[in-house]
């Protein structure tokens, strides 16, 4: 059930919900129910840092379907400022604007589309900052 | 544990074959490994495979498998590993023989990829990287090596050039192989002028989509003699590692530890070195693939795997050639075959029957099969 697919990841698309290990310290991105730092299960909910940086990026040629429109766009590998790791495209930016180190923040928007249900899955996109 | 050994190795030409099943690859395979070892039963059969049901809508591959072959009763198994999964089916048949729960054991790799269209068959691809959290958001698996690409070239200075000449070697390789998909020799230049896929890579820095399989037959090395006319060659050692699925999560981006770990596991069962190795196959998906497993392995240190193929050190004639099969970017890379059809290439290289190809006096081999982004890495050695 694709619906329930895409309402059940809500917190962690729309809220960038992440999980701070209490054992280690370290944030998860997606929550996890097992930390592979330190193997504790014991977590609070914490909010991804808003800003970071990118590690490692390409632009995407050759999409899947579910992204044929939208081709070329860049996917990256990102760091955020609180050491949290994560992967988004990176939006509003030309091909040869993308730059390894660049820093990015992320906002809200309409990530895909899923056959022909229709259901539209919303999520983070990183852009450039200014 | 008991030694092990290949009596019998079996593969298709890989290509588009758009006149033979999924059915037809497997048991075609099977059957041409039966008849090199020249056994007349198997005890029973694991057959590797990624994706059956998103390519072709088939479940239970391992029962279609006995069933087509007519070995009815024996226990079949479907083993699961991304493009690792011929590789896992391997190390599966290996551990039932040198359990001694079976005599002889067939294992089989196989994959039909092209029943879909190109876009499908992107997507399917991309099921081996983490479906809610990298697939989601539009990576794809050329995608996600480009990103390891970047990484290792912005490091260590490698270039687009350096890459380019992994895909020229094994293109060199693999016009001297029969049963590669590809048979023709490609240039530095046509792969630098070749359309970008996932910047930076090239399509021709990527192993094409591809139908195939491939076979072969275990038993135990001390029954090899009786049940065969075939030198056995000896599977010496195995190792298996598994990492994050999530490329992101990954503290350093030009590492793949799961193949550095399979590799001393399998080293170590051995009681081997990196240096004794005579030739190998790497799971060169992308060129990156192939250098950045050359470091993992041993073979070469650690930032110097961009230079191993220009500077002809893994070429055939080189000191320690690297996929002689022509590797997956030019035999062809059917994911779930792959990891079987290197054992085909290293059984032949240390039988002395790659003919053109032969490595002289092959003695030792090694087999490198990666699923995913470096999720899953196992490795075999191979000993005459
Ligand atoms: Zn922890």
């Amino acid at each position: 059930m694709i619906t329930a697919r895409v309402w059940r990841e809500r917190r962690q698309r729309y809220l960038n919900e992440a999980a701070r290990c209490k054992g280690c310290g370290r944030i998860h991105f997606p929550p996890r129910q097992v930390c592979d730092a330190c193997r504790g299960s014991d977590f609070e909910a914490v909010r991804l840092a808003e800003t970071g940086k990118v590690l490692s990026w390409s632009i995407i040629r050759v999409p899947p379907p579910a992204f044929a429109q939208e081709a070329p766009y860049a996917v990256a590998v990102l760091e955020m400022d609180d050491g949290a790791r994560m992967m988004a495209q990176v939006a509003d930016v030309a091909p040869e604007e993308m730059r390894t180190g660049m820093r990015v923040r992320l906002e809200f928007r309409k990530i895909r589309q899923y056959g022909r249900t229709g259901i539209i899955a919303y999520g983070h996109k990183a852009v450039p900052v200014a | 544990m008991r030694d092990v050994a290949v009596i019998g190795v079996g593969m298709l030409r890989f290509g588009e074959l758009w006149e033979k099943s999924l059915r037809d690859l497997c048991v075609e395979a099977s059957l041409a490994a039966i008849r090199d070892a020249g056994v007349e039963r198997i005890d029973s059969l694991v057959v590797g495979c990624m994706a059956s049901g998103l390519f072709t809508e088939q479940e239970h591959l391992s029962n279609l498998l006995a069933d087509s072959l007519g070995m009815g009763p024996v226990p079949a198994t479907r083993v699961e590993c991304a493009c690792a999964s011929g590789g896992v089916a391997l190390r599966s048949g290996l551990m039932e023989v040198a359990s001694g729960m079976s005599e002889i054991v067939l294992v089989v790799g196989a994959e039909k990829m092209t029943d879909v269209s190109g876009e499908a068959c992107t997507a399917t691809l991309a099921t081996a990287a983490d479906q809610e959290y990298e697939a989601f958001c539009g990576a794809t698996f050329p995608g996600l090596s480009a990103m390891i690409a970047r990484a290792y070239m912005e490091k260590f200075g490698a270039t687009s050039a350096q890459l380019a000449a992994v895909a020229v070697k094994n293109h060199a390789n693999g016009a001297l192989n029969p049963l590669a998909q590809y048979q023709s020799k490609i240039t530095v230049e046509e792969v630098l002028k070749s359309i970008m896929v996932a910047d930076p890579l090239h399509v021709l820095d990527c192993s094409p989509v591809s139908d195939g399989a491939a076979a072969c037959i275990l038993c135990p090395l001390e029954r090899a003699a009786k049940l065969s006319r075939k030198a056995p060659v000896r599977i010496s050692g195995v190792g298996f590692a598994t990492d994050s699925i999530a490329l992101y999560r990954r503290p350093e981006l030009t590492r793949l530890p799961a193949i550095e770990l399979s590799a001393q596991r399998a080293f170590k069962m051995a009681g081997r070195k990196p240096s004794d190795i005579q030739v190998a196959e790497l799971h060169d998906a992308f060129t990156i693939m192939e250098i950045c497993a050359l470091e993992e392995v041993g073979i070469v240190e650690r930032g110097q795997g961009a230079q191993a193929a220009p500077a002809g050190r893994t070429a055939l004639n080189g000191p320690i050639p690297v996929n002689t099969s022509g590797g997956l970017k030019s035999k062809g890379h059917p994911v779930g075959a792959t990891g079987v059809a290197q054992a085909h290439e290293i059984v032949l290289q240390l039988r002395g029957e790659a003919g053109p190809r032969q490595v002289k006096g092959a003695r030792i081999g090694l087999t490198q099969n990666m699923g995913g982004t470096g999720g899953s890495s196992v490795v075999h050695i191979f000993e005459a």
